[in-house]
């Protein structure tokens, strides 16, 4: 196993790839009670049009079938895998995003056993027509539970804006019409083409010995066959560098009006150390523009037009980006105002030395407090990797950013060519 | 001990009671400040307003901008404030995290300025003639009514208040944390004032810090800072009675209608136990294998085996003893749902559960309890529980409690639980 040592962190990852393909990662944490392990695959809720494995002809598979197949994984033979996860006094979850799929669990005794139910449930598919059938009432009262959330609604709405193609702009569960048309073959072929090792990574953080765990999985995975490795290919129509809509209004059973703005990224091919910077960047630019110490924020929260729901955040994957920023507010067409105003004024003025400085320690005293956790290693590890980038750079990729860049990347993304709204209004 | 390498010191500093935790699991310092107060009509609105207002301003850091300025120097520290209900307690909170400057390059004195500007939040708020600044009372009065309004927008959130408000009508566990709008428009800047003199005279107040800090340093910096007005020192605790006997004369069953898609199913449960009984752990064990975990008779017969429901699970108010039942179903298969809780009920009032199940339920619950004291938050959470009730327990206390119910204590404690309200929120114009 290679060790890969963080020195200023004071923490040790050891790494290894397995014959299979299969990225294992395991850094041991002393003190703690928990061990806290993810076993994910790069396939998620964008991953809707593909060439299934051994086949040469692509094809389009049902809106949240990736979410759907995370449902019916725990299911075997003998029953629900939850179950034994518990009975080895383990909790157990998972989760689908737009490109990730993530199986784990907890737990603070019997960590190899559940590793084990760990990978075997993983690697063990098994769908019924009749179970399948099933889960189509449970994630649909799913679906209807956050139809009724006016959160969740503003934010894929303006993500739903922004797209003109791109499968991003899907709701991750699908509707309730297109999972009716998920069958048991369509989840075994999605299961089969992306759920190889080659395109898996397991996470193990906690209290353990990594030199046996590491053995565990080595063995465990030597016993198992798969198919030949292939590279995966996912088509994705060509997304046109303009938002598709520039604003939508909802009507929903709410008392507080919601809105949320979005800055969409013309182009996101980035990965790797430059996507790491590029994220990091515009990470600080949102907190110098409208973090809680920016006259901006105080501007906006005296004059009434936010309160302490107001959020942003940025996200990237390959091929899509942006940033998202809003909350409740009285009067959510003056805060679109507003908020292009300030944007207009920040990226035509010079940035201010003295609060970049500022925004950089406060970036990574908040990196620090997340390695605290890890459930925030594990998922945050994965989905670097995923975009191979290294998670522990982040301190010294934060330490690198200079002004000049800084300002030149707020030119490019805050740009109001690629604004779009979308709010929630009382009914 | 099971609780590797970290050591808990209690004692009295200037009046508080300060907790210190020292450890070396974590790569930040947490401090916890907890205020509590009986639950009450008169005060709740101007106490709700009170931890916004506070970290909105003080002495040194005249406006929130310069609060959160001077917290981002000191690499980012945290403060949230939050005001919440434990039994018929309202809790005010200051909860910060520093990054400890062991990590860093630069060796600013990162905590003790982190606890000098803690106890300048609380201690020396800003002020114009004796009274909060208006214009901070104005933003935060207004702040504060649109987090009354947005629990409305969050349809859980909503039935849950709801069904506790009628529930518990005539008991101070009904009434919101949160205050009430009318209040919120008729208070000033002295009456607010006034209330937060009698808090830091009258209140319990516990302060908890975690991290990889020396137990003496920590006390002579709270000596240092936390100065009161007045005497603290000679008080002791007062203790909140709860009045969880409640018999059940009549099953409520209330129906609201709302412009919405999914049934808000909430049925509150009297169990006639809290933290301070013998049997609590007895209930701990009867919630988990009723509602508390995914190997739970409600998620098993709600979702697994009827697919009615995305979530169906329980939740045990350990200070108030009452169990409140959720789950969100179609409108129309409203009586069966209603049905299915009653008949899990039943069942565990009479048994039907095996000793494996029992094993199941002590290892997830044990697991909770452990992992919940990895993070230095609910370590804190853990250990505040003592604080609430008149019975204390330690962390071990809890495993071994855990450990030691049989199925006849879960059968007994289950036969005390009652069914005392139903709150179905559907949508408009349906049967």
């Amino acid at each position: 196993m290679k060790q890969i040592l963080f020195e200023q962190l004071n923490e040790t990852l050891y790494h290894e790839t397995l014959e299979n393909g299969l990225e294992v990662y395991i850094l041991p944490k002393e003190g703690v009670n928990k061990t806290y392990a993810t076993f994910t695959t790069k396939y998620g809720s964008v991953d809707n049009n593909f060439i299934p494995i051994g086949d040469k002809e692509s094809i389009k598979v049902p809106d949240g079938i990736a979410h759907f197949l995370e449902h019916k994984m725990f299911e075997d033979e003998e029953g629900d895998v939850f179950q034994l996860f518990s009975k080895q006094g383990a909790s157990a979850n998972a989760f689908t995003s737009f490109t990730r799929t993530a199986y784990l669990f907890s737990s603070t005794s019997e960590v190899e056993k559940n590793l084990v139910t760990l990978l075997d449930f993983v690697q063990h598919p098994y769908f019924t027509e009749e179970s399948v059938e099933k889960e189509k009432g449970i994630i649909g009262q799913e679906i209807t539970m956050y139809d009724d959330n006016p959160d969740w609604r503003v934010y894929f709405g303006v993500i739903e804006n922004m797209f003109h193609h791109h499968p991003v702009k899907i709701d991750i569960a699908g509707t309730i019409e297109s999972i009716d048309k998920i069958t048991k073959d369509l989840l075994y072929t999605c299961y089969e083409t992306f759920y190889h090792p080659k395109n898996m990574v397991l996470f193990v953080v906690g209290a353990i010995e990594p030199e046996a765990i590491f053995q565990l999985v080595k063995e465990n995975q030597g016993k198992k066959t798969f198919k030949e490795m292939q590279t995966i290919e996912r088509i994705f129509d060509q997304e046109p560098a303009t938002v598709a809509k520039t604003k939508e209004v909802l009507k929903m059973s709410v008392h507080t009006p919601k809105c949320l703005v979005g800055f969409k990224e013309k182009e996101q091919t980035k990965q790797g150390s430059e996507l790491l910077k590029h994220e990091l960047s515009i990470n600080i630019l949102l907190d110098l523009m409208l973090g809680q110490s920016s006259s901006n924020y105080e501007k906006l929260y005296n004059e009434g037009l936010i309160d302490d729901s107001f959020s942003f955040d940025y996200s990237a994957e390959k091929g899509f980006g942006f940033s998202i920023i809003g909350g409740d507010t009285k009067d959510p067409d003056q805060l679109v105002r507003t908020l292009e105003e300030m944007v207009q004024a920040f990226t035509s003025s010079p940035l201010d030395e003295k609060a970049v400085t500022r925004a950089i320690k406060k970036k990574i005293g908040a990196f620090l407090r997340a390695i605290n956790s890890p459930e925030y290693i594990a998922n945050q590890f994965t989905r670097y990797q995923f975009n191979e980038m290294n998670l522990f750079d982040v301190v010294d990729t934060l330490e690198s950013l200079t002004i000049e860049e800084l300002a030149q990347k707020a030119k490019e993304h805050f740009d109001l060519e690629m604004f779009t709204v979308c709010q929630v209004l009382p009914k | 001990m099971r609780l590797l390498n970290t050591k808990l010191t209690e004692q009295n500093v200037n009046g508080i009671n300060l907790h210190v935790i020292e450890t070396n699991k974590y790569k930040t310092n947490t401090i916890v400040l907890h205020i509590r107060t009986p639950l009450n009509k008169e005060t709740v609105t101007k106490r709700a307003l009170l931890p916004y207002i506070l970290q909105s301003g003080t002495e040194t850091f005249p406006s929130r901008l310069e609060i959160r300025s001077y917290l981002d120097e000191l690499y980012g520290a945290t403060l949230g404030v939050d005001v919440s209900k434990k039994g018929e307690n309202q809790i005010l909170s200051f909860r910060m995290d520093v990054a400890n400057e062991k990590y860093l390059k630069d060796k600013t004195p990162l905590l003790e300025e982190t606890i000098k500007l803690l106890a300048e939040i609380l201690l020396k708020p800003t002020k114009e003639n004796n009274a909060f600044e208006s214009s901070i009372v104005n933003n935060e009065k207004r702040n504060l009514s649109q987090r009354i309004q947005s629990i409305f927008d969050d349809k859980i959130r909503y039935a849950n208040m709801r069904i506790t408000e009628e529930m518990c009508k005539d008991e101070p566990y009904g009434l919101s944390v949160w205050g009430y709008e009318e209040e919120i428009t008729a208070v000033t800047p002295e009456q607010i004032y006034e209330e937060y003199q009698a808090m830091l005279v009258n209140d319990d107040i516990d302060l908890y810090i975690v991290g990889d800090v020396q137990t003496e340093e920590i006390s002579k910096l709270v000596e240092k800072y936390f100065i009161f007005p007045g005497n603290r020192l000679t008080r002791d605790r007062k203790e909140v009675s709860v009045n969880s006997n409640q018999k059940v004369e009549k099953e409520n069953e209330i129906f609201e209608e709302q412009d919405i898609k999914q049934g808000k199913l909430h049925i509150g449960f009297r169990t006639a136990t809290t933290y301070n009984d013998e049997d609590y752990f007895a209930m701990q064990m009867f919630n988990g294998l009723f509602g508390g975990f995914s190997h739970s008779k409600l998620f098993i017969n709600v979702r697994e085996k009827a697919s009615l429901a995305y979530y169906a699970s329980s939740r045990y108010e350990s200070h108030k003893g009452i169990l409140m039942v959720m789950s969100g179903i179609e409108f129309t298969n409203y009586s069966q749902a209603v049905t299915i809780i009653k008949e899990q009920l039943k069942s565990m009032q009479s048994g039907d559960f095996t000793e494996k199940e029992i094993e199941q339920t002590k290892a997830v619950i044990k697991n909770q309890i452990l992992e919940t004291v990895d993070v230095a938050r609910g370590y804190v959470e853990l250990l505040h529980h003592n604080a609430i009730a008149t019975k204390k327990r330690t962390i071990d206390d809890w495993l071994t409690g855990i450990d030691q119910v049989t199925k006849e204590d879960i059968v007994k404690v289950g036969q005390k639980v009652q069914l005392d309200t139903i709150y179905f929120l559907k949508g408009k114009g349906e049967k």
